[in-house]
């Protein structure tokens, strides 16, 4: 790649490059252009993930060299009872918080599509948390979430006579506490998105399809939703792989005991970092990645499959 | 390649060397070695102010001071051996010695400076911690230990003597019962004793609570675990009943301990050496420091600290540099300055046991409980640390029966002090 890129300069004109034909020497350019950021790519990028996969059969602790372990560290992953529970959190995250989130957001987008009145504000209103860093954001949320006399969200039950709900304090609760603010972060870049997915489907169909006599929601299901299906495949895909990966909301909102009480909310990507940055085991760690980058290879691959344009 | 572009390469190659010749000849031939240790304003200020004090005494030497948080800071110094530049004196907690010796991040104090006999006479005995095969790998300048802070004025709107913090358990639990507040729904408002598991709680019943029940937690050596017993399951049903039987407290009200004392919301909490300097700008009310209550007439604490080593790396000039840097920040003089600016204790029992010291209302507690004090084996601290949080939140959160979750918790805790085994 870099000999192909350095040939136009180092032949000079007249030599080989003269006698190129317009559409090789733009072919050639565009190498030339493309070839920094594939380069870029393929060092920040392609090989530590190579390097990756190599660590994982390694027992590398970031102080003595790498020794060849074999499986090893596969063997050890899959008998550690953690794994399996931060296996089923991801997936939770992933299975609840993905078609929650898509449709919370088509909902908001297709009636905030019809206000006009307050309309950019109400829009900039739902974005807004997607400004916003995931750390700050997650403590505001820990503050809500705390229970008497401090927690905004315990006050509110406690007026309305529910008793006070122990959230992340809780085994069962504080999965779905820190979905919830996940989906909430998000919520405004969807919406945008599936606005823009309703903008572009042309009027002269729903113009059509009233004419002759549709109801609304036939109008919905016929059309809207068939037509916004690129975006729809666009934004599972993104949440899903958000969802796999999510990290900010779960270290911020559990800094004192990482992950939860008793592991009820960590997701593989803390684990991940805690095995590499707390225990230093590098080569585990690096299992533990081959494993995610599995998960979210074939779910992106299997959601792209199955929403696939006939 | 044109001659003129190589001749004017070559001239500020030279120009370049020349200035740095230059550079180092009017430092006269200074000796620059680097000293690392986490952001903790007071901790950051005071060595700062002891580098201007040794290099007053030392013109030869520069010391630069590096920082990182807390969370980076054992990371950084780690990945930084692997890239080859750690700092030649370097700041570590006691229980990663061992990760440090074998990761080759440290070197053995030279023994013609350190002399044992001299460290073991005028150091607490709780130094030995740093000491391996006969070697000792670096000093404290101050050690930690733990007491239990107080609310005075909660004390005293409770009906309890102010004066007279609880000295036993029992007393303990008697006080908190006193001044512990709920509202109609049963929810706190202000809880007898602050807990928190993550932060101190661990460390009470692990090094404490065990002991004051008449066990050990870890057996002489240090390579097992020993409160998988009828003690250990006393102090786990003590500290686990202050929020399921007495009720006196929660663990995550005011999302943290500390917070919940500072905030005057809570009449007690365990708490170390490390506190004080926060707690002192408390405005609000009066609060006061008692030696931790025991149990049956059993006393038990917890010493910890943060010792000064020198990196592996170091050799020839830098290594004599970083000799004589870490003798003075372990000299009583470098002591006396940090008490003052960071409120930690000296290490050396001739500036800790002052008649002012022992006497003072605030380290004095502290200060007593050195000499009873105990220092757990430590190879991976957060790890050993995340046991008894589990053990604990199984007991609360999921009414575990205390033998399970202990001996669960010994299991666990075991099979990470043998990864560190010697081969």
């Amino acid at each position: 790649m870099t000999a192909t890129t350095l040939s136009p300069r180092s032949a000079g004109s007249g030599g080989v490059w003269g006698r190129l034909s317009i559409s090789t020497k733009q072919i050639v350019w565009a190498w030339a252009f493309l070839a920094l950021p594939v380069l870029f790519f393929a060092i920040v990028r392609f090989y530590p993930t190579l390097e990756a996969f190599y660590l994982s059969v390694t027992d590398w602790d970031l102080l003595n060299e790498a020794r060849f372990i074999g499986l090893d560290n596969y063997r050890k992953l899959f008998a550690d009872p953690v794994f399996w529970q931060v296996f089923r959190n991801t997936f939770a995250y992933l299975v609840f918080g993905t078609p929650i989130a898509i449709m919370l957001s088509f909902a908001i987008a297709y009636y905030l599509d019809r206000v006009t009145f307050l309309h950019g504000l109400i829009r900039a209103l739902y974005f807004l948390p997607y400004l916003t860093t995931a750390a700050a954001m997650a403590w505001v949320w820990r503050w809500f979430y705390q229970p008497p006399p401090i927690g905004v969200i315990n006050s509110i039950l406690g007026f309305a006579g529910v008793p006070a709900q122990p959230f992340l304090r809780s085994i069962d609760q504080a999965l779905p506490a820190i979905m919830l603010t996940a989906i909430w972060a998000h919520l405004g870049f969807q919406i945008i998105i599936f606005m823009a997915g309703l903008r572009a489907i042309p009027t002269s169909y729903y113009e059509a399809a009233r004419i002759d006599g549709l109801g609304e929601g036939a109008i919905l299901t016929r059309i809207t939703i068939p037509l916004l299906k690129p975006t729809t495949v666009f934004l599972v895909v993104f949440s899903s792989i958000g969802f796999l990966r999510i990290f900010d909301q779960v270290y911020n909102m559990t800094s004192n005991d990482p992950g939860g009480p008793l592991n009820s909310t960590k997701p593989l990507v803390l684990m991940i970092y805690q095995t590499a940055f707390s225990s230093y085991q590098m080569g585990y760690a690096a299992a533990q990645t081959v494993v995610l980058f599995t998960i979210l290879f074939s779910i992106s691959m299997a959601q792209l499959w199955i929403l696939r344009s006939r | 390649m044109s001659f003129a572009r190589i001749a004017r390469r070559s001239f500020l190659a030279t120009a370049m060397a020349i200035g740095a010749f230059a550079a180092g000849a009017g430092r006269a031939q200074a000796v620059e070695i680097q000293y690392w240790q986490y952001v903790f304003d007071t901790r950051v200020q005071a060595m700062t102010e002891l580098i201007k004090q040794f290099e007053a005494a030392n013109p030869g030497i520069t010391v630069k001071q590096v920082t990182f948080p807390y969370a980076d800071y054992q990371t950084r110094l780690i990945a930084a051996k692997a890239a080859g530049r750690g700092p030649e004196v370097m700041q570590l907690f006691y229980g990663w010695l061992d990760t440090f010796i074998a990761g080759k991040l440290v070197q053995p104090l030279p023994k013609a400076t350190f002399k044992d006999a001299e460290i073991e006479k005028d150091f607490f005995p709780i130094v030995s911690a740093m000491k391996r095969d006969g070697q000792y790998y670096g000093l404290p300048t101050a050690v930690r230990a733990m007491a239990l802070f107080y609310n005075k004025d909660l004390f005293q709107k409770a009906g309890l003597d102010p004066e007279k913090p609880p000295q036993t358990l029992d007393e303990l639990v008697a006080a908190a019962k006193a001044i512990v507040r709920r509202d109609g729904a049963g929810n706190f408002q202000q809880v007898g004793m602050a807990l928190d598991i993550a932060r101190q709680d661990h460390n009470w019943w692990r090094e404490i609570l065990v002991r004051n029940y008449g066990g050990e937690s870890y057996s002489p050596d240090g390579r097992n675990v020993a409160y998988n017993t009828e003690a250990g399951a006393k102090a786990l049903e003590f500290y686990t009943g202050l929020q399921k039987v007495h009720r006196v407290g929660q663990e995550g009200f005011m999302d943290e301990g500390q917070a919940a004392f500072r905030a005057g919301l809570a009449g007690m909490v365990v708490d170390g050496t490390f506190r004080v300097a926060s707690y002192k700008t408390i405005q609000s009310f009066k609060w006061g420091v008692a030696e931790l209550p025991t149990f049956d007439g059993k006393k038990a604490n917890f010493g910890s600290y943060f010792a000064n080593a020198i990196g592996a790396s170091a050799t020839g000039e830098k290594l004599a540099a970083a000799e004589k840097f870490l003798a003075f920040i372990s000299s009583e003089k470098a002591m006396n300055v940090w008490l003052e600016k960071v409120g930690e204790l000296p290490a050396r029992r001739a500036v800790a046991l002052t008649e002012a010291n022992i006497k003072d209302p605030i380290y004095g507690p502290f200060i007593r409980a050195l000499d009873y004090s105990s220092t757990p084996p430590m190879v991976d601290e957060s790890a050993q640390r995340q046991v008894s949080i589990d053990m604990i939140n199984g007991v609360l959160l999921k009414d575990l029966p205390i033998k399970d979750a202990l001996s669960t918790a010994a299991t666990r805790e075991q099979a990470i002090l043998d990864k560190f085994k010697p081969k």
